[in-house]
């Protein structure tokens, strides 16, 4: 785990993710500027910073309702604004990036952060970048093979000799700059099938499992998949860092956390996915074996638990601005995390 | 309330016939309900990608909105070679898996032998189960006998028509209501 920076002595990661959303706020039909909006998120990872929160990071989107496209530009600007948090991408679409390009971009807020940076690698689930960056979505799944490998070889050689079907040939090619330490974690994005985390585990990488809602034990069957694939292609699954990453938000009851976010997981559902979330589905949410982290901090401590006891994974990511919730909110978010959500987790999952 | 027809082949008349009737229908006796009448044969729809519905252009684009903000769905079927058409069956493939939660849809379907009316049954209603719809269990089965000259001749086929609307309108608002009773009780 020492190769991911990752300390399971100090107890289970914490940490927060956006991806840079920017609706009309479906209270008001108002919507704050783009500029507010990044400037707020680069706010907000102080603030996660100051609260104790481990671990921050944004995510690209390229389409409508998003602001976060360049999120390596707005994660340098989080570098520069903290001294200690962990900071990464959530994710970075590589099917569509040039791997050289997100090795020295993310390299170098290695660097500028001192050793904090991490890339978490995706492909994407709306598709529209691929028209807008130039490729054709019929190579989805080998675009992001193909980059995903190449990209690890930057991160593990000093000098890559690579040739493939979507990028020109690299001839003893010296990537730099090179990350702190030599290297830093790189992730793989795995959007919740047990299919998709065999694959993570056959490469032998940390693996990011994404979760919208349903019972906890169906994602179960993605990180026992995960590990089972690792050790079967000669990896130790002990080794291998698991993050999940899915809703979050608290308030003082669970009905009060639920009446504040709803609008916000409906509405944001609406616009970027074409359809929203059924309220029975968000209702079930509620349920200590459902994944969704919404509700007050105690449901949100026992849920959490439960999570990592099923799944012994090393971090939980939580999104909480989902639709852009506005920032008043989320500083009270990060207030219920610092003073009673996070002292809780750590002293039960630390020393294990 | 949102009402689609589709009129699901680009070839022959029959269907197309018999919801020219649907719409007719509706217009006469609900005006109250906006009903808009999708005939494939009108639209170049491309075959589905696998892409989100939102990122289709031009006529796949405006046909798939259309489906997705719809209360209730008609959909009239011709049978060609013992199945639904290609043609419709790429709308469905073209749509999220759930994209027919919260509505309602019934099913008229034109055939040129009687042996064909089971299709809709065991063909038809699983791919809409699938998709989350709250269907019509009864559907009207029309024969090549029942038309003349593009003119419905069957006073019987227009009754079943008739009804086939009057359940799907009753059923929307009433699924509406039951909804809406019961998710104002969640309390958020």
């Amino acid at each position: 785990m020492e190769k991911y920076r990752i300390d399971q002595s100090k107890g289970m990661e914490f940490g927060l993710y956006t991806l840079g959303d920017h609706i009309p706020n479906p209270l008001t039909g108002e919507r704050i500027s783009t500029e507010q909006r990044i400037h707020e998120i680069i706010e907000l990872a102080k603030l996660a910073e100051q609260a104790g929160v481990d671990f921050f990071s944004v995510g690209e989107s390229h389409q409508e309702y998003f602001t976060t496209q360049a999120h390596a530009v707005v994660l340098s600007a989080i570098a520069q604004a903290t001294e200690k948090i962990k900071i990464a991408s959530s994710s970075t679409i590589i099917s569509t990036s040039d791997p050289v390009r997100v090795f020295e971009n993310f390299a170098t807020i290695d660097l500028i952060s001192k050793g904090r940076a991490e890339i978490v690698a995706g492909r994407a689930s709306r598709v529209g970048l691929f028209d807008l960056l130039g490729y054709d979505i019929r190579d989805y799944e080998e675009l992001f093979e193909e980059k995903f490998d190449l990209l690890m070889q930057i991160s593990e050689k000093e000098e890559v000799n690579w040739s493939g079907q979507f990028r020109a040939p690299l001839k003893d090619a010296k990537v730099i700059p090179r990350p702190l330490t030599g290297s830093m974690p790189i992730w793989r994005a795995v959007g919740g099938s047990p299919a998709s985390a065999r694959k993570a585990g056959n490469a032998g990488v940390p693996m990011f499992l994404a979760h919208l809602g349903g019972p906890a034990t169906v994602f179960k069957r993605s990180i026992d998949a995960y590990r089972a694939a690792a050790k079967s292609s000669g990896f130790d699954p002990s080794e291998l860092p698991i993050s999940t990453a899915g809703f979050f938000y608290a308030a003082d009851t669970t009905q009060q956390a639920q009446r504040e976010t709803y609008p916000f997981i409906n509405e944001g559902m609406k616009l970027t996915n074409g359809q929203g979330f059924p309220k029975q589905h968000f209702a079930q949410g509620a349920d200590p074996h459902d994944v969704m982290n919404i509700g007050s901090p105690q449901q949100i401590i026992e849920k959490i638990l439960y999570q990592h006891e099923l799944f012994g994974h090393q971090r939980f990511i939580g999104q909480m601005d989902f639709g852009g919730v506005p920032f008043d909110k989320l500083m009270k978010n990060i207030e219920l995390i610092g003073t009673e959500i996070l002292p809780a987790i750590k002293k039960y999952t630390k020393g294990k | 309330m949102k009402i689609v027809g589709i009129s699901g082949s680009k070839v022959g008349s029959k269907t197309r016939t018999a919801m020219n009737y649907t719409v007719k229908s509706i217009n006469e006796n609900y005006p109250e309900a906006d009903v808009t009448l999708i005939d494939l044969a009108d639209y170049d729809v491309q075959f589905s990608d696998g892409r989100n519905y939102l990122d289709y252009e031009g006529d796949t684009g405006f046909v798939t909105k259309a489906v997705m903000e719809a209360d209730a769905i008609i959909i009239g079927t011709p049978i060609f070679q013992a199945s639904i058409p290609a043609t419709l069956k790429n709308i469905f493939d073209l749509l999220p898996v759930d994209a027919f939660r919260d509505k309602v849809i019934s099913m008229l379907v034109t055939a040129g032998s009687q042996k064909h009316y089971l299709i809709a049954e065991q063909q038809l209603k699983p791919i809409l189960s699938y998709m989350k719809a709250q269907i019509v269990q009864t559907f009207v089965f029309i024969e090549e006998k029942d038309l003349h000259r593009k003119e419905i001749s069957n006073d019987d086929v227009l009754f079943r028509i008739d009804r086939l609307i009057e359940n799907t309108i009753v059923l929307t608002k009433t699924f509406k209501e039951i909804r809406e009773s019961k998710e104002a009780e969640y309390g958020f």
